[in-house]
């Protein structure tokens, strides 16, 4: 389009009497252009928009609304809705005051009838762990409480009496919170309000995450080092051989995960295919066979196997138009076999390595479903908790908030994924 | 890469060396598909050769497991094959009742996401688009984001909305986890277009929609075909978002093979996967001859 508006403004300066111009209707040719060019516009948006609202509806707000749920979560003031209130003048110093003791067991009256009582328990709980019982026991005698409450729900259970318990109960009945964010990197706050890590037996969020880095590096790794090798010879080969070569790259890629993963399990069990070839070639005796599966060892033989294509193909297209006669040129100004690969072709393949890299770790990363099967007890990453907390202990806010984690690292990644290879270039099959 | 003449005997040995090792990781990839084959004819509920297998004995060998694909969940597998035991076997069997499920989701998914992912992918692709790179990569990332978090996303969502356990909430799912195959295959087969052909079309006289479907439909129709086969592979494959939307009644394939590989793991499973495989085959023998065709309609073939 530059090039038109160029050509119209040499042809104004041209003509010498600064007469702009039209075109076969009258109008000026500039603002017939920017008309066309707005409807060029236009017809481009449209062509985008609706799968553009359509992705927005089905992913990107329902994202959002898991962002929301990581920090924000009204169950406490919704059940104990005057307790609430109560507490918003409590300063926290000292055991709170009879008004807010007269509130909550009010609330702890309706909250008995709506059976709404064990969602705040549960609530209170992730903050306050070991508070349970004290809301259920004490809702049951709800109706039976009379002033002063203070010492009435103290009696009732001692608990109440605990400045620490009351102040969970205030930072829970704020909607907003930190609170799982920082559960998610092992803090939390003390009765002060200070941020300080959780017990040494309940730290595991912070040690799932470096493992889940740790597991995404070594296979990407392993990835790289098993991929690096079949893509230089498939793209040095001749197409004919190299596209039969290809199917042995492609199958895998196209064959479902879950027939993968049970592959593999068929293969490492410990009355599986390899442990049976290894005692009948009596390198293993029959009783000491080999765990290699329902571990970390399997988490990352099966992950390995099911990203290397990944590797293998961005590397691939990128070797594949570097011209071997680089290669031959550097052999024939006298560098080794050594020099000429590192020094020459190993520079070239820069951009295929950061691609295969970038995208490995990506889907490592965020990887649920095999780690799920056939990891066991160490061989379980993040995604594994997300889930744990999605449908064992219903803490939804906590998977929320280790997903809003998930999602950070791999936006960071992916927008450097962009910087370097960029998402248009990326081929598939 | 054939060995120059004047290679020493280091590099010779390498040489070979470098192809063992290729032909060790091509093995790694490939025998994990190929064990389930076997396998899955064991006539014992094992998940090895037993050794009746490793001498070919034939009773050591049938196809129980693939009988068990069909019988499981009927209520009367045993009686005359007729009618009723065909309805019985549509209606009932689990593994059948999963692939219709499979079938149904993956196609539904897939038609949306190629209408609507083609759409996108031209105006993409053309310059005037604005913000192009930002919006492109918006469209890319439901490939990015990793699944649980898509699936514990539209969780909360469609809970609110009414859509959980419902065949549509599952649909829209995938269709958006299939899209990003679709714009990626279809603008790289509009990355080799010859815009002037469209001018060419008009100045013939054809109109918009003749110009789409007689010159540019054709054109990208390979991209367009690959696109939707990676949209339904990525349906047919997936499990999480099953899990977390879908009820009993929409259960797929995978979330068929995950509950039997947690629960009461039999070569049924093996069976299923065999299936699975050779329909892999079938996809992918037909992704490469549309690639091929691609390749040849653009004058872009190697030879």
């Amino acid at each position: 389009m530059a090039t038109i508006s160029d050509h119209i403004a040499a042809g104004t300066a041209d003509d010498g009497v600064g007469q702009p111009l039209t075109a076969a209707d009258g109008t000026p040719l500039k603002k017939k252009l920017a008309q066309a060019n707005r409807r060029a516009r236009l017809r481009a948006t449209l062509l985008v928009a609706p799968l553009l609202l359509f992705v927005l509806i089905t992913f990107v707000v329902p994202i959002g609304q898991m962002l929301v749920q990581s920090f924000y979560e009204p169950t406490f003031s919704q059940v104990l809705p005057r307790t609430t209130a109560a507490l918003q003048s409590w300063d926290g110093r000292d055991l709170p005051d009879e008004s807010v003791y007269a509130a909550f067991a009010e609330d702890l009256k309706d909250a008995r009838a709506n059976r709404t009582i064990g969602q705040v328990a549960t609530r209170v709980n992730y903050a306050h762990a070991g508070s349970r019982s004290a809301f259920t026991s004490t809702a049951r005698k709800a109706e039976r409480f009379e002033a002063p409450f203070k010492e009435a729900l103290i009696a009732a259970d001692e608990d109440w009496g605990d400045r620490e318990l009351w102040s969970a109960m205030k930072w829970a009945s704020q909607g907003y919170t930190s609170e799982f964010y920082l559960a998610a990197v092992d803090r939390t706050r003390d009765v002060d309000g200070n941020i300080v890590m959780v017990e040494e037996y309940r730290q595991i969020y912070v040690k799932i995450l470096l493992r889940t880095l740790y597991l995404a590096g070594l296979i990407t790794g392993l990835c790289l080092l098993l991929g690096y090798p079949v893509a230089y010879l498939l793209a040095s080969l001749p197409t004919r051989t190299s596209n039969l070569l290809m199917i042995l790259v492609l199958l895998p890629f196209w064959t479902s995960l879950l027939v993968r993963t049970t592959a593999w399990i068929a293969l490492l069990q410990s009355q599986g295919v390899v442990n049976d070839i290894l005692v009948a070639l009596r390198f293993i005796d029959d009783d000491s066979r080999l765990q290699m599966i329902y571990n970390q060892t399997g988490t990352i033989i099966a992950m390995t196997h099911i990203l290397l294509p990944f590797a293998i193909l961005p590397l691939f297209s990128v070797m594949k138009t570097i011209p071997p006669s680089y290669m031959r040129a550097a052999r024939s100004l006298g560098a080794t076999p050594w020099t000429a690969f590192w020094r020459v072709y190993v520079p070239q393949t820069v951009p295929g390595i950061a691609a295969g890299v970038l995208l490995v770790f990506i889907l490592a990363v965020g990887y649920y479903i095999t780690p799920a099967l056939v990891g066991g007890q160490d061989g379980q990453l993040i995604s594994n908790f997300i889930a744990l907390h999605m449908q064992k202990t219903l803490n939804w806010s906590m998977a929320a908030a280790l997903g809003g984690i998930l999602l950070a690292t791999i936006l960071v990644l992916y927008w450097l994924f962009n910087k370097m290879v960029g998402i248009d270039r990326l081929k598939l099959g | 890469m054939s060995l120059p003449s004047y290679a020493g005997p280091l590099e010779r040995t390498w040489y070979y060396a470098f192809r063992i090792i290729c032909a060790a990781i091509l093995i790694f990839l490939i025998t994990p598909i190929l064990i389930v084959i076997p396998l899955s004819f064991n006539a014992e509920p094992y998940f090895t050769f037993t050794p009746g297998m490793l001498q070919f004995e034939p009773e050591a060998y049938s196809l129980r497991w693939y009988e068990d694909i069909l019988r499981n969940g009927m209520a009367d597998p045993d009686a005359p094959k007729g009618w009723a035991w065909f309805t019985d076997l549509w209606q009932n069997a689990q593994w059948i009742r999963a692939m219709r499920n499979s079938f149904f989701i993956g196609i539904s998914a897939t038609i949306i996401a190629t209408v609507l992912g083609t759409l996108a992918a031209l105006g993409l692709s053309r310059r005037e688009m604005p913000y192009r790179a930002l919006i492109t990569s918006l469209l890319i990332s439901p490939m990015i984001v990793p699944v649980i978090i898509t699936a514990t996303g539209m969780f909360f969502f469609y809970a609110s909305v009414g859509l959980a356990s419902t065949y549509i909430g599952v649909i829209l799912a995938h269709a958006a986890l299939g899209i990003p195959f679709v714009i990626i295959t279809v603008t790289a087969t509009l990355t080799g277009f010859d815009q002037s052909l469209i001018r060419a079309a008009n100045s013939l006289g054809a109109d918009q929609t003749t110009t789409f479907f007689k010159v540019i439909m054709p054109l990208i129709l390979p991209g367009m075909i690959s696109g939707a086969l990676f949209a339904f592979v990525t349906s047919f494959d997936e499990v999480v978002v099953v899990l977390f939307l879908a009820d009993i009644e929409q259960r797929t394939i995978p979330r068929q093979m995950w509950s039997g590989i947690r629960e009461q793991i039999s070569p049924t499973i093996l069976a299923v996967a065999t299936i699975l495989v050779l329909i892999s085959i079938g996809l992918l023998t037909t992704v490469e001859l549309l690639r091929r065709r691609s390749e040849r309609l653009r004058g872009m073939s190697p030879g």
